[in-house]
């Protein structure tokens, strides 16, 4: 592996491991709080799933970085400005009509990109995508599920989630950019090109939207800056509580 | 009459691989650690111990997640290093490997005979649907036998399992997913 490939391929792991533990925490919110006991489990196994997948991605990101950093360092001593998710991972839980929109938009997003990075040549995103595949299915089949239930429910579940839908909907576009790091491994076979999966993520979101009874938006702004470190104020405040126990007592166990 | 039992090639190979070993005893060693969170299935019966080697004085254990927010893993890896110790094996590494990903067809038949008895349906008890995923319906009932069931959630007690409920006799079980 050339320096710049490892280098960029060390960005792109923690990348992704970002996207995974800030989603996966911000389900881990809810742990307590679902709308009944087998949703709460059925949604704090999702969060699993999620936190499971970012330590793959950051013990792969410091196996390459060699400087005795280890998956936590990743996840708890990086600020938000060292941070690379994409935004929709960082927006605050909201009301559950937000969350689970936001989970379709995940699932969906997961359920295109995944198999791709199957075709990785680098055999340990390949792996970690593996094993990812299997469950993006049922993550995607509970998400769809709510958001189907929550638009054609009540009136005011309609009305949330269209709310919902709307104001997540401006998030959405930065998934689909590519930068010259993610180019570069792109076209060395090792990143996926997710600049191509934007019409058949709009088409699989917009199915279940659809026959939710919601709308689906216009493409009428639009908010970028995650993988840049530009962050909305959301995700300082949850690193701090994410990041509080490790920072307070380094290397502590139990 | 009895069942003939058919071996899916996957269980096959494992055996295979347990039985030409040139540690087998290693192998039945491990046979008796238990996954923590199923605690009537072994290491083995799970399909999660994936390969055990000799290097020199030291033991090499590769075992694999379920899923990847199993969070049994550490679990079992500490529980691996004090099995071995127990019986002297002073020097063991446990490394995790993530390919080829976990399957429930490396369940071992004696593991799906355990969970049932143990109240889990295992895989085999229901048949997919057309996405090939749990059904909303007809796992078998693990406690009367009964297929007029129904699924609760998508996931149960963990990742790896759906929660049901049986129509007939009325007990909530869970199923382990077939994936």
């Amino acid at each position: 592996m050339s320096d710049a490939i490892k280098a960029a391929t060390l960005e792109y792991a923690t990348r992704l491991g970002d996207d995974s533990v800030v989603l996966g925490h911000r389900i881990s919110e809810w742990v307590s709080y679902g709308p009944f006991l087998e949703e709460d489990i059925a949604y704090g196994n999702v969060a699993l799933d999620y936190i499971g997948r970012a330590r793959m991605f950051y013990t792969y990101a410091a196996e390459l970085a060699d400087d005795g950093r280890t998956e936590d360092d990743f996840a708890y001593m990086r600020s938000d400005r060292e941070y690379r998710n994409l935004l929709l991972m960082e927006m605050p839980k909201g009301d559950f009509a937000y969350s689970q929109v936001r989970q379709l938009f995940a699932d969906a997003y997961y359920t295109l990109v995944l198999p791709e990075l199957l075709q990785s040549k680098d055999e340990t995103l390949s792996a970690i995508a593996a094993k990812g595949i299997k469950e993006t299915k049922y993550h995607l089949r509970r998400s769809r599920d709510w958001v189907l239930r929550l638009g054609d429910g009540t009136e005011e579940s309609h009305k949330r989630t269209q709310k919902a839908v709307d104001a997540l909907w401006g998030y959405t576009h930065e998934m689909f950019d590519m930068d010259e790091t993610e180019q570069m491994l792109a076209d060395a076979g090792i990143a996926v090109d997710v600049s191509k999966l934007r019409d058949a993520w709009h088409k699989m979101v917009s199915d279940v939207l659809i026959e939710a009874t919601l709308t689906v938006p216009e493409d009428s702004w639009a908010v970028r800056g995650g993988r840049t470190g530009y962050h909305t104020e959301n995700l300082g405040h949850m690193l701090t509580e994410m990041q509080i126990t490790h920072r307070s007592y380094p290397g502590c166990q139990w | 009459m009895n069942e003939i039992s058919l071996m899916p090639e996957e269980q096959y190979r494992r055996l295979q691989q347990r039985n030409v070993a040139e540690v087998k005893e290693l192998w039945d060693l491990l046979d008796q650690v238990k996954d923590p969170e199923v605690p009537v299935l072994s290491i083995w019966d799970l399909g999660i111990l994936r390969d055990v080697e000799r290097d020199g004085d030291r033991i090499v254990v590769t075992i694999t997640p379920t899923y990847s927010g199993c969070p049994a893993m550490n679990t079992i890896a500490d529980d691996v290093v004090a099995a071995l110790k127990a019986s002297g094996y002073d020097d063991v590494a446990v490394n995790t490997r993530l390919s080829p990903a976990w399957s429930s067809e490396w369940m071992s038949p004696a593991g799906r005979r355990k969970l049932r008895n143990y109240g889990i349906a295992p895989p085999e008890d229901a048949d997919l649907d057309d996405d090939g995923l749990t059904p909303d319906a007809h796992a078998q009932c693990p406690h009367c036998g009964s297929r007029n069931t129904r699924r609760i959630s998508e996931f149960g007690s963990t990742a790896c399992k759906a929660l049901f409920q049986c129509n007939d006799c009325n007990e909530p079980f869970d199923y382990f997913k077939k994936i």
